[in-house]
């Protein structure tokens, strides 16, 4: 077992739901087997970590051929909202936790949580916007030095 | 299979050495598996949680995840990593001879 993974540092790059959840569930995951864990997040990722925002994260209903609706039936107002809830609503079942529940969860896991400082910088973000777990804004050099001796996964 | 043996029994293990029958475990087993494991003493906290897992495992025939514990078994997921640093579902499992839970969440 000696390549097993020891330490992960995921990137978390988007804004959207679809983009958000899958860096969570990967660090929670590690987590769960005992893998140590950081999280960068990055340009529109911040939204996830963002007071004002992080309870507002939608699913994109255009330009997502995944989701299988018409560009201009997702166009429609109100229809990421729509959307974002009927996916709520099958997540919950499954018990997947809301978005700031499930980040609380995973610093409660005791994996750490760093703002961009450069994304941060661009939107005009302070640490006082970001919700209590993160650790700090960082540089990309300073986030190297949490990560080094780990894999990244960049999403 | 490996075998190995607790408390003075042999028990059958899988390969990540988790028992593979839960019949064969008993509670005299749990501090040689946690010392396994790294950890050095179990307290009253882990065993509400080792116990929790055996309750569950026998009421639903599957271990609850981290998440479900942290909800349910009356210890918080902050803590339960504080008992169980190499993962609290995992490693209570294999403390209370149960199957590895599975789940994402």
């Amino acid at each position: 077992m000696d390549t097993a993974i020891e330490k992960v540092s995921i990137i978390v790059s988007k804004g959207s739901l679809e983009g958000i959840y899958p860096a969570l569930i990967m660090a929670n995951g590690a987590r769960a087997e005992g893998i140590e864990a950081n999280l960068f997040f990055t340009f529109f990722g911040l939204d996830a970590i963002t007071k004002k925002r992080h309870e507002h994260i939608k699913v994109a209903t255009v330009g997502n051929p995944g989701l299988h609706l018409a560009t201009i039936v997702g166009s429609l107002p109100g229809m990421p909202g729509l959307m974002t809830g009927y996916l709520g609503h099958k997540m919950a079942k499954l018990d997947i936790p809301p978005i700031p529940e499930f980040i609380e969860m995973i610093s409660d896991s005791g994996a750490g949580l760093y703002g961009c400082q450069a994304s941060c910088g661009l939107f005009g973000i302070s640490k006082d916007d970001l919700i209590e777990q993160v650790q700090g804004i960082t540089t990309v050099g300073e986030f190297y030095a949490v990560a080094a001796g780990g894999q990244i996964i960049f999403t | 299979m490996p075998t190995i043996t607790y408390a003075g029994h042999d028990v059958s293990v899988n390969d990540e050495g988790f028992l593979t029958d839960p019949g064969q475990w008993t509670e005299e087993m749990a501090p040689q598996i946690a010392r396994s494991e790294g950890i050095a003493e179990l307290t009253p906290r882990h065993w509400q949680v080792i116990r929790f897992m055996r309750d569950q495992y026998q009421a639903k025939a599957t271990g609850p995840t981290v998440r479900v514990l942290g909800k349910t078994s009356g210890v918080t997921v902050k803590e339960l990593y504080q008992l169980f640093p190499k993962g609290p579902a995992k490693v209570a499992a294999k403390i209370a001879g149960i199957p590895k839970p599975r789940g994402c969440i």
